[in-house]
C-alpha cells in the first residue's frame, strides 16, 4: 500500500516496516504545499488521519494530554479555554477555517517552522511531547524535538503522539503580529504566562529566531519584581527593564516579510501588553477595556 | 434547500442578472482551466532563475529522454518573428543570449502528465552566466543599456505656462509606490488544437483576442485566418491579461506535436508570468498662493518599467498629463520617464500611471493644506475642475466635470460611530491576533481625490466592432469584448433588450473568427465602445425591422415604435409582438463604433488627447496601533462621476471591488524584490485583503450626469475606485500617527519604527525636485 | 512518476474508480481532472485562497491540501452537490447572484461551499461572523462587499 491509512499506533508502525521510505502525513496544510509544487516527492505515505491514539484530549491529573491529531479548530473547544487558553487563542489566529479544521497539533511540531503559532504557548508552558515508535515511547521537552529552522529530531518511523502541558496553568496570553487579519504567517508571535501559584512568569518568542526563545532573563527579571501576594504589576521601569530583557532574547532576521528592528520592537511591545493584560483581567479591571473572553 | 432559476433580465437601469451567473455559482462555468480535450497534453513554460544572466547554452537532452515527454522548445523553434509586444515587439517568446528578469520564459515542454511536464523543466539544463542586474530605476537611465533599444522605455514632458512662476507657499516631497501585482484568482491558462489545416485553435484568457493573434500570427508565421482565437472563461484581470502570456508557446507545443495541448500556471508562474503595475518614485513641488490656489505644479515621476516595454508608453503618458490630479493649475513643469531594468516587466493594471500620481498629487495637496492652516477638503474644492477648465496638457475639459459635487457629498457622508474604545476585540488592529491595546489605538481620516483619463487616447484610432442578428425573435449579439468578470455580457444584453424590446438575448461566444476586434478588456473603455458598438448594431436591426414592419403592414416606418417587447403604430392599426413580426426574415447588422479622434501630444504634452475624464472622491476612516504599526480601515466611503449608472449592482461591484485593490496598495501589497528577485510570488506572501480586512464601503453618490459622446451617457468606472482609495487610507494613516508616510503600502515598521525614533524613513532625505529645464 | 495507485473515493454521495493516478495527486486534481468535477478550482493549491474549498465528513478543507488517496473512506461534498438538479441553485447559490455577489466568478465555488458550511453551523451569524468564517476565501472581484450581502440574504431566507 503506498497510501497507507492506518486506524491504530500499530498499524502505523507496521506500514512503516513494510516502507521504510515513507512520509508522514498528518492535516497536510504543510504538507501537501511541497507537494503541489513538486519540492517533495513521496515514494509512499503513511496518513495518520484514522489513528486513534492520536484523537481527542484528555485531562490526566493536573496534566492536560492533547492528542496530536487534534486540529485547531477541535483546538479551540469551549472546554479548552479554561485549560490551555493559550493554545486555544493561537490556533484562532492560523490560517483560515480550512487551515483550522485540517492543520494539527502534530504537524505544527513536526513542520517546526519558526513561526509556527502554537509553538510559543508550548514552550511557555514547558509541554513534554510524546513521541513513539515500534521501540517504545519517549517524552521530549519542545527544544529537544525542534532544535533548527524546520529541523526536528524525529527519528524515522517516529510519530508525535500526544502533547502534555499543566492544566488551567495561570493566566495565559497569545499576541500574534501580521500584516492582515487571517492567514498570515506571523511576523512575530509572543506568548506568556503567569503562574500565580508557583510565582513565575514565562515568556516564549516565535519568528525571531530559527527556533522559539523562552525570554529567560526577561522572565526571572519580572517574576522577582511581581508582587505576588497583591497581586500587582510592577511600575513603569520594572516594565520597562522587562521589555528591553525580552528585546534583546530575540534574535530575528531581516527577511522578505519583515525587518529584525521591528521584530524586536514587536515582540517587546507584545511581552509587555500580555503582561499588562494578565494582571488587568485577573484583577477584573473593566471588562469592557479588556475584554479578550476567547 | 434548494431555490428554481431565477433571472432578472431587465434593461438598461436596471440589476439585470448575470447571464452566466447560474454556471458559475453551480461551478459549471469553463473557465480556461476547466478546458480538456481528448489526447490532450500538458505544457509547461521553463523560466530563468535569474534578474540577468548570459545564456551560454541549453541542454535540453535531459527533458527528452524522460518518457511521457512529447515536445520540448527553444527560441530556436519559433518560426516567425521571435519577439512580441503590445507597442513594440522587443520581448522573447524564449529568450536566447540573454535573459533580462526573473521568471522569462527559455523553453516549453509538453508531456502526457503535468507532473511529468513539470520533471521535464526540471531536467533541462540552462548555463547561465549571472551578470549584475540593474534594479535602481532612478539610476537606469544612466546605467550600462540592458537591451539594444536603451533603458529609456519612454519620457513624456507636459509643460505649460510660466516655468519660472512661483507661490507664496512652497511644499514639496518624494514619494514612492510599490510594485502591485493583479492577482486576479484565475491562474493564466489555455487550450490550444492544432488544426487540419496547419493552423491553431487557441482557447484562451486574455484581455483583448485580436490583439493576441495579430501578435501570434507573427510569431508562428501563419496567416491571420490559420490563427483562431477563442475566448475560455476569465477569472479576472486587472491588466494582467493585457500582454501575451503562454499564447505563442501554447501553439507552438500544439503544432509540433499535432496534440492539444493544456497550460495552466501555477499561482507562483502567475506572479512571475505577468506584467505588474509601475514602482514609481516621485518628486514633487507645489506653489501656491495665499489661500491655496494652485500657481505651479512641477512633478519628476520615474516609473520602472521593467525588463520590456509592454504598456510603459501610456502608462508615462497617463502618469504626466494626470500629474497634478483633477485640480487647475496654470503653471505646470512635469516630466515622467519609464525606465527599463531587471526587475520583472511593468505594464497594465487598473488604474494605469494614475495611481501613482494621484498618491503623490494629494499628499501634495494635504501638505499645501497643513501649510496654509485651511481644511483639506476646502482646498480641493478651491481649485477643482470645472467643465470649461484645462488640464495641464491644454486640453479643455468638454464633458461632465462634477468634481466639486463627488467631493462634496464624499466629505458629507456621516462619520462611522464607535471608535477603538467601544470595537469588538476581533476590529481593532490586529483582529483575531489580539495584539492591541486600546488606548494605544488612534483613529484618523482621511480624504482624497483622483482624475482618469477613459479609453484609449494619445491620437489611436480605437474602436469596437459588434453584430445583431436578429431571426425568429431571437436577438444574437457577437461581440468581442472579453468578460473577466466586469459583467460586460450583462450590459449588451440589457443594449438589446432597450433597444429591440426582446426578452432574450443570446450571445454568441466571443473569438477572432467571426467578427473584428472589440478592443481592451482596459482603460474603463468597454462600455462606451463595445456597448456603443453593441447599441449601434442593435439600432440599426431596429432600423431595418420597423422598415420591413412597416412595408408588410402598409404604414409609413416613422408611425412604429417598439414598446414593451411589442411593435405598435401610433394609431394602434399593427400590434405585433417583435418575436412575430419578421418571420423567415433575418435582420443582421455589423458595425464598427469609433470615439471622436484625439490628438497626439506634442513635446510639450499639449493636445487634446483624451476622449473623456471621470473623477472619483474616497474618504478613509483607519484605526491604528500606534505602537506596532497594525492598521485596521474601519471603513471606506466614496463619490463617483459616472455619467449613468447602467446596473445598480454591478456598478457597486466595480466600485467595492476596486477600492479593496487600493485598499490592499495601501497596506499591504507590494513585490518584493531584491536584485531583481521576487521574494513573495504566492499568495503567502503577497498579502490581499481578506473579507476580515476589507472594510464596508458606504457609497455617498454616485453622481450622474450624462458625458456627451458616450453612447449611453455613462462614463467607464472601472478605474477610477482603484486611484484616490489608496491616497486617502494612507492620508487616514498619516492624520492618526502624525507621520510623513511617503510611500505606500505602508508597512508596521514605518510607523512603529518611525514613532519609537529608531530609524529614519526611507525617502526622508533631502528634497530635490530635479525637473529638466 | 513511481508506481500508480487505485482507490475509491465517495464523492457528492456517490462511488468513484481512481485508476493508475500518481499517490502525490491532492484531491483538487483528483476531483478536477479524473472525477469530471472542476468546480472546485485551482487559484493557488496552497491553501491560501479558499477556491478549492469542499467539505470533508463535514468540514471545511480545502481540496488542494488533501492527498487525495487520503481521502478514501471520507465523505466529500464539492460545489456540484449543493444543489438538488440539473437546473437548480440552493438558497445560497440564488442570493450570490441576486445579490451581485458574482463577477469572475473563480472564486464563487469555494464561497458557496463555505456559506453552506457556515450557516450549516451557525444560522444567524453577525457580520462578523460572517467575515471570520469566509476569512479563507479569497475574492479579488467583489470587495466581498455584495458577497456579505449575498451570505445576509441567504440567512434571511432561511430565517423565514
Amino acid at each position: 500500500m503506498l497510501v497507507s491509512l492506518p486506524v491504530s499506533l500499530e498499524e502505523a508502525f507496521d506500514a512503516f516496516e513494510r516502507c521504510p521510505d515513507a512520509q508522514l502525513l498528518a492535516g497536510g496544510t504543510d504538507f501537501m504545499v511541497e507537494v503541489n509544487f513538486a519540492l517533495r516527492r513521496p515514494p509512499a505515505v503513511v496518513c495518520l488521519r484514522k489513528v486513534e491514539e492520536l484523537k481527542g484530549w484528555r485531562l490526566e491529573g493536573s496534566e492536560l494530554v492533547l492528542g496530536a491529531g487534534l486540529t485547531y479548530t477541535e483546538l479551540m473547544a469551549p472546554r479548552l479555554s479554561d485549560l490551555v487558553p493559550g493554545l486555544v487563542q493561537a490556533s484562532r489566529t492560523v490560517g483560515s477555517p480550512q487551515i483550522r479544521n485540517a492543520g494539527t497539533l502534530g504537524g505544527n511540531l513536526g513542520t517546526a517552522s519558526p513561526a509556527g503559532d502554537s509553538l510559543p504557548v508550548l514552550a511557555a508552558l514547558d509541554a513534554k511531547i510524546v513521541v513513539a515508535s515500534k521501540q517504545g515511547r519517549r517524552s521530549l521537552e519542545l527544544d529537544d524535538l525542534i532544535v533548527g529552522p524546520k529541523r526536528t529530531t524525529l527519528g524515522p518511523g517516529e510519530v508525535i503522539v500526544e502533547v502534555r502541558v499543566p492544566a488551567a496553568l495561570g493566566s495565559q496570553e497569545f499576541l500574534k503580529v501580521g500584516t492582515r487579519n487571517a492567514m498570515v504567517i506571523a511576523v512575530a508571535n509572543v506568548a506568556l504566562v503567569v503562574d500565580w501559584e508557583g510565582h513565575s512568569v514565562r515568556c516564549a518568542l516565535g519568528s525571531v529566531g530559527p527556533v522559539v526563545i523562552r525570554a529567560r532573563d526577561a522572565e526571572e527579571l519580572i517574576s522577582s519584581r511581581i508582587d505576588w501576594a497583591g497581586r500587582t504589576l510592577p511600575g513603569d521601569r520594572d516594565l520597562a527593564e522587562f521589555t528591553a530583557l525580552v528585546r534583546s532574547a530575540a534574535r530575528p532576521i531581516d527577511d522578505h516579510r519583515s525587518t529584525a528592528d521591528y521584530r524586536r520592537h514587536a515582540v517587546g511591545v507584545c511581552a509587555e501588553r500580555a503582561l499588562e493584560r494578565v494582571f488587568a483581567n485577573h484583577n477584573g479591571e473593566t471588562l469592557e477595556r479588556t475584554s479578550w473572553a476567547s | 434547500m434548494s431555490t428554481a432559476l431565477g433571472t432578472r433580465r431587465g434593461r438598461l437601469g436596471e440589476s439585470a442578472s448575470r447571464p452566466d451567473g447560474v454556471p458559475k455559482v453551480r461551478g459549471e462555468f469553463a473557465f480556461s482551466s476547466d478546458l480538456y480535450a481528448e489526447g490532450m497534453l500538458w505544457g509547461h513554460i521553463v523560466r530563468s532563475p535569474h534578474p540577468a544572466a548570459a545564456i551560454r547554452a541549453i541542454d535540453v537532452s535531459g527533458a527528452l529522454r524522460i518518457p511521457g515527454v512529447r515536445a520540448v522548445l527553444t527560441s530556436d523553434d519559433v518560426p516567425g518573428r521571435k519577439t512580441f509586444g503590445l507597442d513594440y515587439p522587443d520581448q522573447p517568446v524564449f529568450a536566447w543570449d540573454v535573459v533580462r528578469y526573473m521568471g522569462e520564459p527559455v523553453a516549453a515542454v509538453a508531456a502526457d502528465h503535468p507532473d511529468t511536464a513539470r520533471r521535464a523543466a526540471a531536467a533541462i539544463i540552462v548555463d547561465y552566466a549571472p551578470t549584475e542586474p540593474v534594479t535602481n530605476p532612478v539610476v537606469a537611465e544612466d546605467a550600462e543599456p540592458i537591451h539594444p533599444l536603451g533603458n529609456v522605455l519612454h519620457r513624456q514632458r507636459v509643460r505649460t505656462g510660466d516655468p519660472d512662476a512661483t507661490g507664496a507657499v512652497v511644499v514639496e516631497g518624494r514619494y514612492e509606490t510599490a510594485m502591485q501585482d493583479q492577482a486576479q484568482m484565475g491562474p493564466e491558462s489555455g487550450l490550444a488544437i492544432p488544426g487540419e489545416d496547419g493552423g491553431v485553435d487557441l482557447y484562451i484568457a486574455t484581455q483583448w483576442l485580436h490583439i493576441d493573434q495579430e501578435q501570434m500570427a507573427a510569431c508562428l508565421a501563419l496567416p491571420l485566418e490559420k490563427v483562431r482565437l477563442h475566448l475560455a472563461g476569465v477569472g479576472g484581470s486587472f491588466g494582467a491579461r493585457e500582454d501575451l502570456s503562454m499564447q505563442v508557446q501554447i501553439c507552438l507545443l500544439a503544432l509540433r506535436t499535432g496534440r492539444p495541448v493544456k497550460i495552466v500556471y501555477s499561482r507562483e508562474e502567475s506572479f512571475l508570468g505577468h506584467v505588474h503595475r509601475h514602482p514609481a518614485v516621485m518628486w514633487y513641488r507645489h506653489h501656491a498662493d495665499a489661500v491655496g490656489r494652485l500657481v505651479k505644479v512641477e512633478a519628476r515621476i520615474i516609473l520602472d518599467g521593467g525588463a520590456y516595454l509592454s504598456t510603459s508608453t501610456a502608462v508615462t503618458m497617463n502618469a504626466a498629463c494626470m500629474a497634478p490630479g483633477p485640480y487647475r493649475v496654470q503653471n505646470a513643469v512635469v516630466e515622467a520617464v519609464a525606465v527599463r531594468t531587471n526587475n520583472p516587466p511593468c505594464g497594465a493594471m487598473r488604474g494605469f500611471g494614475s495611481v501613482q500620481a494621484c498618491f503623490a498629487h494629494e499628499a501634495q495637496m494635504d501638505k499645501l493644506a497643513a501649510a496654509l492652516g485651511i481644511d483639506p477638503v476646502e482646498l480641493r474644492l478651491r481649485n477643482v475642475l470645472r467643465s470649461g477648465d484645462s488640464l495641464i496638457t491644454g486640453q479643455v475639459l468638454r464633458g461632465t466635470a462634477p468634481v466639486a459635487e463627488v467631493i462634496r457629498t464624499c466629505a458629507a457622508a456621516p462619520l462611522p460611530t464607535g471608535g477603538p474604545m467601544t470595537a469588538a476585540d476581533i476590529e481593532l488592529p490586529g483582529g483575531a491576533g489580539r495584539t492591541a491595546d486600546r488606548d494605544r489605538v488612534r483613529r484618523g481620516v482621511g480624504f482624497a481625490v483622483s482624475i482618469k483619463n477613459l479609453m484609449y487616447g494619445g491620437g489611436f484610432d480605437d474602436y469596437s466592432s459588434a453584430r445583431c442578428r436578429l431571426e425568429d425573435g431571437v436577438v444574437t449579439i457577437t461581440c468581442a469584448a472579453v468578460e473577466v468578470g466586469q459583467g460586460f455580457v450583462t450590459l449588451a444584453q440589457q443594449i438589446a433588450r432597450d433597444v429591440l424590446g426582446v426578452v432574450d438575448v443570446v450571445l454568441a461566444p466571443p473569438g477572432t473568427t467571426d467578427i473584428g476586434s472589440a478592443g481592451s478588456t482596459s482603460a474603463s473603455r468597454q462600455t462606451w465602445m463595445s456597448g456603443g458598438a453593441v447599441q449601434k448594431a442593435c439600432v440599426a436591426v431596429r432600423e431595418q425591422l420597423l422598415t420591413s414592419v412597416a412595408s408588410r403592414h402598409g404604414v409609413v416606418r416613422e408611425t412604429l415604435e417598439i414598446a414593451d417587447g411589442r411593435i405598435v403604430s401610433v394609431d394602434g392599426a399593427v400590434d405585433i409582438p417583435v418575436s412575430e413580426a419578421t418571420p423567415g426574415e433575418v435582420l443582421e447588422e455589423t458595425v464598427e463604433f469609433h470615439h471622436a479622434p484625439t490628438a497626439e501630444l506634442d513635446e510639450d504634452g499639449q493636445g487634446d488627447a483624451f476622449v473623456s475624464f471621470a473623477f472619483a472622491a474616497h474618504r478613509a476612516v483607519v484605526d491604528v496601533d500606534l505602537d506596532l504599526g497594525l492598521v485596521r480601515v474601519v471603513e471606506i466611503a466614496t463619490s463617483q462621476d459616472v455619467g449613468r449608472v447602467l446596473n445598480p449592482v454591478q456598478l457597486v461591484g466595480q466600485l467595492e471591488g476596486g477600492i479593496a485593490q487600493g485598499v490592499g496598495l495601501a497596506v499591504m501589497e507590494e513585490i518584493v524584490l531584491d536584485h531583481g528577485r521576487v521574494r513573495n510570488p504566492s499568495f503567502t506572501d503577497y498579502v490581499i485583503p481578506t473579507a476580515l480586512d476589507m472594510p464596508p464601503v458606504h457609497i455617498a453618490a454616485l453622481i450622474e450626469e450624462a458625458e456627451p459622446g458616450s453612447p449611453m451617457g455613462a462614463k467607464g468606472a472601472g478605474e477610477p475606485p482603484m486611484i484616490s482609495s489608496v491616497a486617502a487610507v494612507v492620508a487616514a494613516i498619516r492624520n492618526a500617527t502624525g507621520l510623513e508616510l511617503p510611500r505606500a503600502p505602508v508597512r508596521p515598521q514605518d510607523i512603529a519604527l518611525a514613532r519609537s525614533g529608531a530609524r529614519p524613513e526611507p525617502g526622508s532625505g533631502p528634497i530635490n525636485v530635479e525637473v529638466s529645464p | 512518476m513511481g508506481e500508480l495507485i487505485d482507490y475509491q473515493l465517495c464523492v457528492n454521495g456517490r462511488e468513484h474508480d481512481v485508476v493508475d493516478s500518481w499517490l502525490g495527486e491532492s484531491l483538487l486534481y483528483v476531483l478536477r481532472e479524473r472525477l469530471g468535477l472542476p468546480g472546485s478550482k485551482n487559484a493557488c493549491e496552497q491553501g491560501e485562497c479558499g477556491s478549492c474549498s469542499v467539505l470533508m465528513d463535514g468540514k471545511l478543507v480545502c481540496s488542494c491540501m488533501v492527498l487525495a488517496a487520503s481521502a478514501v473512506g471520507a465523505d466529500i461534498v464539492t460545489v456540484e452537490g449543493l444543489s438538488a438538479g440539473e437546473n437548480d441553485l440552493s438558497d445560497v447559490q440564488a442570493a450570490f447572484l441576486a445579490e451581485g455577489g458574482v463577477q469572475c466568478g473563480f472564486c464563487t465555488p469555494g464561497f458557496v461551499v463555505s456559506v453552506h458550511d457556515l450557516l450549516e453551523h451557525n444560522p444567524d451569524p453577525t457580520e462578523l461572523e460572517i467575515r471570520e468564517a469566509v476569512s479563507g476565501n479569497l475574492c479579488r472581484c467583489t470587495g466581498y462587499g455584495r458577497i456579505l450581502a449575498a451570505v445576509q440574504a441567504a440567512q434571511e431566507t432561511r430565517r423565514r
